[in-house]
């Protein structure tokens, strides 16, 4: 066990620059973090290669091959109107993997420069505060829906109202690092010798941010993916005529009793989604910050 | 301990106010004419102007404001545009099957997640340790309505145990009543019960390696009594804390799980609404969902003193 282990702290590969043994160490520390690259590789794939991988036209339909079972023409049959269900959960990657690393980069971004200007400009601070803390109480989902039914169901309109209540537990983040870094000495230093406030927060304070907003990212991503599919089962997301994992769940939802298996693929793809990211952002996190690790 | 409980009562005022203005603001500044979205695309230029006038947009954006805050100052929520029944009328008559599920839900969930994280904590590093954090992560990622349908296919299907969805009122009979809330409760219950267990689990060892759990237990405390008296106790406030903050997930779960299994409340009021572009209810709704999270992490702060008399405010 020990040989296999890295050299130094876990925290200390955290250095940019050292990928490889970063990746390494996480493994090590959670073999599951295995399980979550390879179940993400094979959707990213499915994602890319869609129309290669044994797939139709998933919108083509077929109507004398209305509600088949599984067969060697349609793997996992076909539904009300004779579409190929096995081509439209392949299709539906795309929208689950679009929608998380969207949302993920989005609200990170935003989060941060509002989290950076909040932790350490004093006197926005209290009112970005109260904001967000308002923001939080209301239900991430209930808020997407109220936006979505208020400016018509397209993907940017999904992905924005995803990203809004993502936000504050961002800023919330961002800003408790800054609050931290800033009373650091060689912050104080370098304000002391007269740098100016931008570059101290992009030079000191933001590079202090980034191992903790990865392992948020994952979690966003993860928890993102979850919503864009509440919303599209809903009949709230993702207009029905694209495939989406929600979106064929929705449809299927009349034809449980008599074929389960519409709902159940794309239900379990789903799952096994939201199950590898948020694998890997345990993985990140145990690797990343060795605070966790040291109470392991 | 009475001022404590006042400051933080005034400190919910901010938070409400700004769950209004956002929910104002959601209205105003939607991209486009709302009344026209919400008359959908086969609504008439007169449906369209019914809506605007129903919604009060037609007049000056800070008159709009006064209104609103008055209207809601006197718990006016406003009316359906599609029914125009009150709001408040029609959450209240869709309350009782949303509040019995979520009592159960997080009845339920208590019961099984603590007894569960204290087990892992107890014989941590072995394969009950594993099987319950291994539970909790399966557990947190599995989606509820996938969930649901694996125990609509699982119990009420193929084993016909339960029936499959529909709400009874309590008033009809306790045994029909409970048997249609047992597969929502275990559906909604799941990610509460993983995100319990994994923040009991982290709390009781932690307090595991303090020194007066050593004491205790070089003096001959039963390992029973150890356990509950001297270390649950004490991790209590961290576990409190994630079932208040959990609520926010159960919100968002209320809604699905109520869709999946037909029950009348108001997370189907909320799809219902959506689907019927009744803006008004969704608003409601989004007022009356936030001011509950906010209210519970309020008892929730004020219950840390009983439980943790170390904290004083």
């Amino acid at each position: 066990m020990s040989t296999a282990l890295p050299r130094t702290l876990p925290g200390a590969d955290a250095v940019p620059g050292t990928l490889t043994a970063l990746a390494r160490s996480a493994v090590l520390r959670h073999p599951s973090v295995i399980f979550g690259a390879v179940v993400l590789l094979i959707l990213t794939v499915m994602a890319i290669f869609a129309p290669y991988l044994g797939t139709v036209d998933p919108r083509a339909l077929e109507p004398a091959e209305r509600m088949r079972g599984p067969s060697e023409a349609h793997w996992f049959g076909t539904d009300f109107y004779g579409r190929d269900l096995y081509t439209r959960v392949v299709y539906g990657a795309r929208i689950s993997l679009i929608v998380g690393v969207i949302v993920a980069v989005l609200s990170i971004a935003i989060g941060l420069a509002i989290g950076l200007v909040a932790g350490y400009v004093r006197w926005l601070d209290g009112v970005i505060m109260r904001f967000m803390d308002g923001l939080m109480a209301i239900p991430g989902i209930l808020l997407a829906i109220a936006m979505i039914a208020l400016s018509g169901a397209s993907l940017a309109t999904v992905i924005l109202a995803i990203t809004i209540p993502d936000i504050p537990r961002v800023v919330r983040l961002v800003r408790s690092v800054v609050l931290t870094i800033r009373e650091e000495l060689y912050v104080q230093a370098a304000i002391a010798v007269g740098t100016r406030l931008p570059k101290v927060l992009i030079k000191h304070v933001l590079p202090n941010t980034i191992a903790p907003l990865i392992v948020q990212g994952t979690y966003v991503a993860a928890s993102a993916i979850l919503a864009e599919a509440i919303l599209s089962f809903l009949g709230a997301g993702i207009p029905p005529e694209i495939p989406t994992w929600g979106n064929i769940m929705a449809e299927g939802r009349i034809y449980f009793m008599v074929a389960p298996r519409i709902i159940l693929f794309p239900g379990i793809c789903l799952a096994f989604a939201i199950l590898a990211v948020n694998v890997l952002g345990d993985g990140l996190r145990d690797t990343l910050d060795p605070r966790l690790v040291k109470r392991m | 301990m009475y001022g404590f409980i006042a400051k933080r009562l005034l400190a919910t005022i901010p938070v409400m106010g700004v769950v209004a203005v956002v929910v104002f603001l959601l209205l105003r500044l939607s991209p486009g004419d709302p009344a026209a979205v919400l008359a959908g695309d086969a609504g008439s230029p007169e449906d369209v102007h019914r809506i605007r006038v129903a919604l009060g947009l037609d007049r000056p954006i800070h008159t709009q404001f006064v209104i609103w805050i008055g209207q809601l100052a006197r718990g006016d929520l406003g009316t359906s545009i599609i029914s125009n029944i009150p709001v408040t009328r029609m959450i209240s008559q869709r309350l009782e099957p949303t509040a019995a599920l979520a009592v159960t839900t997080i009845l339920f969930a208590v019961l099984v997640s603590v007894p569960m994280g204290v087990l892992a904590a107890w014989h941590h590093g072995t394969w009950v340790d594993r099987a319950v954090m291994a539970f909790s992560v399966i557990g947190f990622s599995v989606p509820v309505f996938v969930l649901g349908y694996l125990w609509i296919y699982g119990l009420a299907m193929s084993l016909k145990w339960l029936p499959v969805q529909g709400y009874v009122s309590i008033s009809q009979g306790v045994w029909p009543f409970a048997q249609r809330l047992i597969l929502p409760t275990l559906t909604l219950s799941v990610i509460y019960v993983a995100l319990i267990a994994r923040i009991t689990r982290a709390s009781v060892l932690e307090v595991m390696g303090e020194d007066y759990i050593r004491t205790a237990h070089a003096k001959g405390v039963a390992d029973r009594r150890l356990l509950i008296r001297h270390a649950l106790a004490n991790a209590a406030v961290p576990i409190v804390t994630v079932i208040g903050l959990g609520v926010a997930l159960l919100i968002g779960g209320v809604v699905v799980t109520e869709s999946v299994f037909n029950l009348p409340g108001l997370g189907r009021l909320t799809v219902d609404a959506v689907l019927a572009r009744d803006y008004p209810i969704i608003q409601g709704l989004i007022l009356i969902f936030s001011s509950v999270y906010v209210l519970l992490n309020l008892v929730i702060d004020i219950a840390y003193t009983l439980l943790d008399p170390r904290i004083r405010y």
